[in-house]
């Protein structure tokens, strides 16, 4: 077990593209890190670099408290699971997980008695003698964990390793992982696009764009209290709305829409918006901010109508989209709400969840 | 109700006619197939087959006019016995085997490191040097035998199946290297990527994941090696003259055929025995044969 460290890590490719531009990250011993971001943003890279199977441009990787820039990655005690699975196809899955310990030299009674713990762990055991082939896409990546926590090592990285499967078997396998990590707590570095891996497993979230990091935190936190625009938009399904406002005083610090309405900030914002009375900025909402009206709304609560374009009913909620002030808007209501498309639905908006983005440097003020 | 019953079973006879027709058009595709390949089969046949009924014909029945040249009357294996206790025609054997065992092992070796670092290894100029490689085979055997007297006269290896030996694989190599880099090209990535990460060194991803995932087109390759070295008529003929380095294919010709003389029956007995070693290898591993062809073809 060990903590990771990156130091101003670039990773440039021939015809200076920059993949990775000078990021930072500490990740503490036995942390479950998750990197995302949209693809191309840079996280395999990252990932990759840390495995070894990249070269770094610049900066350093540090592995418990040992820089392994130049370290190959056999010699990095890192185990690492892929998208694809990556078993040894002519191989049994004993023998798949047991490889890297042969390789070791590992003594074959130790071999077979970690093989055996692993797979009780990951409930494979009757699988150990089968070959990948046979194995269902679940079980191959069952197999292929259990590869990476038979060797014991430092870290485990996970690269987009649920994204070939089915979305039943995802939300399982996900709570695998989680279940494995909470039983191995080694420390873990996992890739994924899917921002509700991301929420679900992560210790901590890495949010990466155009190859920076545009946001660390806690899941709750990056959801409430999102830094950038990007990661606004980023963290959260359906992405938050964002709607182009003015701040004005008109008897009192309010926002004011293109059409001229003017929602109220809420008092306790006052002082934080105040600096960009006068200026355009965004105003970002998330969909369950928008609902529909109740007999008594709580202090902050704007109202406002909204024409209803499409309907979604999803079960446990109903997704009703609509134009405010020409922009497309989602909002999350109460399944029992009636309302058809066409329709004019009273809508409440929740002004002390609001965001506001200056446009300028993208970032929520 | 007929009314009815005949709205109902309008549609069907429809539905059937449409079927009906792809099926027919099933049954005319297959049946062309069936004819165009049956012309080829009988094309590549007939040699085979005359070879074989000849084989089986004692020297009078072959000279003799009457009868049908296609059947025995009455067959023998006086030729195959003559040619089996023959020495010479042993020694022929030998040298075709030991030289094909040579060739076969030398060119799979160099043909798999080679494919091996061009397919992974991923350094410059990796790219040319693939096609290069590719581009050797293009050049006609016929036309590099006079410079290659030259070369192998110096070596001190003329009238010596060593030659042969350092020879052939120039032919078997760019091909067999070929197939082989289509097929570790064929191999994900990530697989040798896992094997580097569970501690293997890359002659260890060579020998314990590469090589056992690429058997097929391993297979595929030293069927080739072994086609290049057991059926090698030129280069014998151009550099191995006396008898007891000669190999089967030049050993057949200068034994059986005496001036303008042709001992017919012993030299297709013995073609019938120099053909069946890759007849039986092709038999067995045909199917390897063309995975290992059509390896990378596709992707997935």
């Amino acid at each position: 077990m060990a903590n990771v460290s990156i130091r101003k890590v670039v990773k440039s490719y021939e015809g200076d593209v920059q993949a990775v531009k000078g990021i930072d990250l500490e990740i503490e011993d036995h942390e479950f890190v998750v990197l995302v971001g949209p693809s191309g943003c840079g996280k395999s890279t990252t990932l990759r670099m840390i495995a070894g199977l990249e070269e770094i441009t610049a900066g350093e990787i540090w592995i418990g408290g040992d820089v392994v820039n130049d370290v190959p990655p056999r010699d990095r005690d890192i185990a690492m699971v892929f998208q694809n699975y990556a078993l040894y196809p002519h191989m049994s899955v004993f023998d798949n997980m047991a490889f890297g310990l042969k390789l070791r030299k590992f003594p074959k009674d130790e071999i077979k008695r970690l093989v055996d713990d692993a797979a009780k762990m990951l409930d494979i055991q009757m699988l150990l003698d089968r070959k990948p082939k046979a194995l269902s896409g679940g079980q191959r990546q069952r197999v292929a964990m259990g590869r990476a926590i038979v060797r014991n090592p430092k870290v485990f990285l996970f690269d987009e390793p649920l994204s070939n499967l089915d979305a039943k078997l995802r939300v399982q396998m996900r709570t695998e992982i989680k279940k494995v990590h909470q039983l191995v707590p080694t420390t873990t570095v996992y890739v994924t696009h899917d921002q509700i891996e991301a929420m679900t497993l992560a210790d901590r979230v890495v949010v990466m764009n155009h190859g920076v990091i545009e946001q660390v935190g806690a899941p709750q936190e990056l959801y409430h209290n999102p830094q950038t625009r990007f990661v606004a938009g980023f963290i959260g399904s359906p992405a938050m709305n964002f709607l182009p406002v003015q701040v004005v005083d008109d008897s009192g610090l309010k926002v004011q829409l293109a059409d001229g309405t003017k929602m109220a900030i809420p008092p306790e914002r006052v002082d934080r918006y105040g600096p960009y009375k006068g200026k355009k900025m965004t105003l970002g909402i998330r969909p369950e901010h928008m609902t529909e009206t109740h007999e008594s709304e709580k202090p902050g609560v704007q109202l406002m109508n909204a024409k209803v374009d499409v309907v979604e009913p999803m079960g446990m909620e109903t997704l009703v989209h609509h134009f405010v002030d020409g922009v497309a808007v989602c909002s999350r209501v109460d399944p029992n709400t009636k309302c058809r498309p066409g329709e004019i639905l009273p809508l409440a908006i929740d002004m002390n969840n609001m965001h506001l983005v200056e446009d300028s440097s993208s970032r929520v003020v | 109700m007929s009314g009815a019953t005949a709205a109902a079973g309008g549609p069907v006879p429809r539905k059937k006619s449409k079927v009906g027709s792809l099926e027919r058009q099933q049954r005319i595709s297959i049946r062309s197939s069936y004819a165009a390949l049956s012309i080829f089969v009988v094309i590549f046949l007939v040699p085979p087959f005359y070879m074989v009924m000849t084989a089986l014909k004692s020297s009078a029945e072959i000279s003799a006019q009457q009868g049908n040249p296609w059947i025995v009357q009455s067959p023998t294996m006086e030729n195959f016995i003559q040619l089996a206790t023959d020495a010479s025609f042993q020694r022929y054997f030998i040298n075709s085997v030991w030289v094909t065992a040579m060739v076969v092992i030398i060119s799979m070796a160099i043909a798999i490191l080679a494919a091996f670092s061009l397919s992974r290894m991923g350094f410059k100029g990796a790219q040319v040097l693939s096609t290069g490689v590719f581009l050797t085979y293009l050049v006609p055997p016929s036309l590099l035998f006079i410079p290659l007297f030259q070369i192998v006269g110096t070596l001190g290896l003329i009238n010596n199946t060593w030659v042969l030996v350092l020879l052939f694989p120039t032919l078997a190599v760019p091909f067999c290297t070929w197939i082989m880099i289509g097929y570790f090209n064929s191999i994900p990535k990530e697989l040798d990527e896992a094997a580097l990460i569970d501690g293997a060194t890359y002659p260890q991803i060579l020998v314990k994941i590469f090589i056992p995932v690429a058997l097929p087109g391993i297979i595929a390759a030293t069927i080739f090696a072994f086609t290049v070295a057991w059926g090698g008529f030129l280069y014998p003929l151009a550099y191995l003259y006396s008898a007891d380095q000669a190999t089967l294919t030049v050993g057949i010709v200068r034994e059986l055929i005496k001036g303008d003389v042709f001992a017919w029956g012993m030299i297709m007995a013995a073609c019938v025995m120099a053909a069946a070693p890759p007849i039986i290898v092709y038999t067995f591993l045909m199917d390897y044969y063309v995975a290992g062809l059509t390896a990378g073809a596709t992707k997935g």
